[in-house]
C-alpha cells in the first residue's frame, strides 16, 4: 500500500491577515489539499515569525477558523497575547508562514442529530466557527450563544448567521454572559427540544454549566480544549490533561486524543 | 548512488538516521513514511505505570527547549501486547529504550523486552539510580559498569547504552560501558537545565528542573561524540541538537557511526526524511561511496594518539 502523507508542513503564502478590533487577528493563507482536508475542531501547528526578538522555538497550535478547498484557502483567528500571535501580526500579505497540519481530532456531528446548541466565548469562538458550515451541510439547526466582553468581540456571529443559525448573543459589557444566564437560556432550550448536543469551547465556567445540564439531561456534548504544545503529533507527551473517566482519572494528550473531548469526561 | 546502510551495534541499518527516544511515537506515520528510516526508537518503557511529570512539561529556550515530561509509561505489558504489534509492519529494526531504578530491575526488563520483533535493546542509564541517591547510572563508570553488566547478563539482543551529558567523565563512562559488554553508545541524553518566570519568580517547569534539548546543545555534545569515540571501539551514535543534513554530518565527521534526531522532528515532523535524503545528496556531490565513510573522518592533525584526543585541551 502506498503511503502517503495526511498532515504536512507547508510554506503557506499569506492572502489576508488583517485586524478584527482591538486585539483579534483575521489570518488567510493559501494551502494544499491535504492542509484543506481539516475538519472542524482541528488545528495547526504555526512556525511563528520573530517580532523583532527572538524566533519562537516551538510551532504554535491554532484551531481553524475555515478551510475553503475551492478557494485553496486556510483561514484562522487569533488574539495578540504572546511572542508567537504577535509574530503572526507582523505578517504581510506576499509573506509565507510555515503551516503544518490538519492535527487532532475534530468535532463529531452524527448524522441522527437535528438540533445542536454551540456555547463559545471569546477565542473559543473561532474554534466553533467550521460548526456552522458542517451543520448546515447535514441539514441540523444551530443555535449559537456566542459570549465575550464586548459586542465588537463576537467576530464569528455573522459566520454563523450566514449558515442559518440562531445567535444568541452575550456579553460582559451587557451583564448577560454570567454562567446563570447561560444556564437559563439552555434549559428552555432543551425544553423547546432543541438541543441534541452541545458544542463548546473557550470559558471552564461555561462547560461547568453544560456538564451540569449535559448530565441532567443525558445530552452528548463536546468539549474544544486548550493547552500548551509542542509537538502536535502525540509524541512528546507536554500537552496532557486529566479527563474522569468512569470514576477514574486518565491522562490525554490534547494534541492527540483532542482537542475535542467528550464534554462529561473533561475537568475544567 | 551512495550506499546509505550502516552497521551499528549488532544491527545493519538501510540509513543512518532514527528518532531520539521520547520524540518518536505512532502519530509521526501521518507526516512522515516510517518505512523510509533507518531504524526505530521508542519512548522509554518502565516496568510500572507512571503518570508523568506536573506540568508545564517543557517550556522554549534560546535554540531549543527544557523538557520534563518524567517518563509517563504504560508499563511493559502494554508495551508487548499493543506497540510491538504496531511496529511489525514496518520495515526499519525496532529499538526498545528501557529504563528502571535499579540495577536487578533493568536487567529484569531486559529479560522481559528480548522478544521476536525487538531489534535491540536501548537502556536509559541517564535516569536516577535510586540506590545512589537518584544520581544516574551514567554519571560515573562504576555504576555504568555495573548495569550494564546485569544487563548484558538478561540479554543476547544488541544493547545500546544511553550516556549522559551531565558527567565530566563521559569518555571514561563510554568505556566502562564497552567493557561491561555494550554494543553501542548512544551519546547523549538531554543537559540538565533550568527557567525561571520573571512574572511569577517560579520555576516554568513544574519538576524545576528538566533536561535542554535541541540546536543550542549541538556544539557540547558533538564534542562528547568526538571525545567518546575515540575512547571506545564500539559505535558511537550521535545524539543531540541534530536538526538538518549539515548537522548530521558534523556529528558523523565527529565519530558517530549513525544519527538521533529529536526535537528536530518537534519543529519539523519530517526533519528526519530531509536529512536522509540530503546525506545521500551530500555524498553523492562530495564522491563519497559509503555515508559510513564519513564515520570520524575529521580531520585533527594534533590528535593522532587517542590517549590524547580526550583529556583537557591546554590551558
Amino acid at each position: 500500500m502506498e503511503w502517503s502523507p495526511t498532515v504536512v508542513a507547508e510554506l503557506a503564502p499569506i492572502i489576508a491577515n488583517s485586524a478584527i478590533g482591538e486585539e483579534y487577528r483575521h489570518l488567510v493563507v493559501g494551502c494544499g489539499g491535504t492542509a484543506l482536508k481539516a475538519r472542524p475542531g482541528q488545528f495547526f501547528q504555526l512556525l511563528c515569525p520573530s517580532s523583532g526578538g527572538e524566533q519562537p522555538f516551538l510551532r504554535r497550535p491554532m484551531s481553524v477558523y475555515a478551510a475553503d478547498p475551492i478557494q485553496g484557502s486556510l483561514e484562522f483567528f487569533y488574539k495578540v497575547s504572546g511572542r508567537g500571535t504577535r509574530g503572526l501580526a507582523s505578517l504581510k500579505v506576499g509573506d509565507v508562514l510555515d503551516v503544518m497540519g490538519p492535527l487532532g481530532a475534530g468535532f463529531t456531528l452524527p448524522a441522527t442529530l437535528r438540533h445542536i446548541v454551540v456555547v463559545g466565548r471569546g477565542a473559543g469562538l473561532a474554534t466553533l466557527a467550521p460548526l456552522a458550515k458542517e451543520a448546515s451541510a447535514q441539514a441540523i439547526s444551530v443555535t449559537a450563544i456566542l459570549s465575550a466582553r464586548r459586542p465588537d468581540h463576537l467576530f464569528s456571529a455573522r459566520l454563523f448567521q450566514s449558515h442559518g443559525a440562531e445567535i444568541i448573543a452575550l456579553t460582559d459589557q451587557e451583564s448577560t454572559s454570567g454562567p446563570a444566564n447561560v444556564e437559563r437560556i439552555l434549559r428552555r432550550l432543551i425544553l423547546e427540544g432543541r438541543c441534541d448536543a452541545l458544542y463548546t469551547c473557550g470559558s471552564s465556567r461555561l462547560l461547568r454549566v453544560q456538564q451540569r445540564l449535559a448530565r441532567e439531561f443525558d445530552i452528548p456534548g463536546q468539549v474544544a480544549m486548550e493547552q500548551q504544545m509542542a509537538c502536535g503529533l502525540g509524541l512528546c507527551f507536554c500537552c496532557v490533561k486529566e479527563f474522569n473517566v468512569g470514576g477514574k482519572i486518565v491522562h490525554r494528550r490534547v494534541c492527540w486524543e483532542g482537542p475535542v473531548f467528550d464534554m462529561k469526561e473533561a475537568l475544567p | 548512488v551512495t550506499n546509505l546502510s550502516v552497521q551499528v551495534g549488532g544491527l545493519s541499518l538501510s540509513n543512518p538516521v532514527m528518532p531520539a527516544s521520547g520524540t518518536f511515537a505512532e502519530g509521526l506515520h501521518k507526516a512522515i513514511d516510517f518505512d523510509r528510516l533507518g531504524a526505530f526508537v521508542t519512548k522509554t518503557i518502565t516496568r510500572e505505570l507512571r503518570a508523568g511529570n506536573p506540568l508545564p512539561r517543557v517550556v522554549e529556550s534560546a535554540g531549543g527547549l527544557i523538557n520534563s515530561i518524567g517518563i509517563p509509561s504504560k508499563g511493559v505489558a502494554h508495551f508487548l501486547e499493543n506497540t510491538l504489534a504496531n511496529f511489525a509492519q514496518f520495515a526499519p529494526p525496532l529499538v526498545v529504550s528501557i529504563s528502571a531504578p535499579t540495577a536487578e530491575e533493568f536487567a529484569k526488563l531486559a529479560a522481559d523486552v528480548t522478544q521476536p520483533g525487538v531489534a535491540a535493546i536501548e537502556a536509559n542509564i541517564s535516569c536516577p539510580n535510586i540506590e545512589e541517591d537518584g544520581k544516574a547510572f551514567a554519571m560515573r563508570a562504576e555504576s555504568t559498569a555495573a548495569v550494564v553488566r546485569h544487563l548484558r547478563a538478561a540479554t543476547s539482543l544488541p544493547l545500546w547504552v544511553k550516556l549522559t551529558p551531565n558527567t565530566g567523565d563521559m569518555p571514561e563512562v563510554g568505556r566502562a560501558a564497552e567493557e561491561a559488554g555494550a554494543d553501542a553508545l548512544v551519546v547523549a541524553n538531554t543537559i540538565l537545565a533550568m527557567a525561571i518566570d520573571l512574572q511569577t519568580f517560579k520555576p516554568c517547569l513544574g519538576n524545576v528542573m528538566g533536561g535542554l534539548s535541541g540546536p543550542a546543545i549541538k556544539p557540547i555534545v558533538l564534542r562528547q561524540v568526538y571525545q567518546c569515540s575515540r575512547a571506545v571501539k564500539i559505535p558511537v551514535i550521535g545524539c543531540g541538537g541534530i536538526s538538518n543534513t549539515e548537522d548530521a554530518v558534523e556529528y558523523m565527521l565527529a565519530g558517530a557511526s549513525a544519527v538521533q534526531v529529536g526535537t528536530a522532528t518537534f519543529v519539523q515532523p519530517a526533519a528526519m526524511i530531509s536529512i536522509i535524503d540530503g546525506l545521500n545528496e551530500f555524498c553523492r556531490r562530495r564522491e563519497i561511496a559509503n555515508v559510513s565513510d564519513l564515520t570520524g573522518a575529521v580531520i585533527n592533525e594534533e590528535s593522532d594518539d587517542p590517549d590524547l584526543a580526550w583529556v583537557a585541551p591546554p590551558q
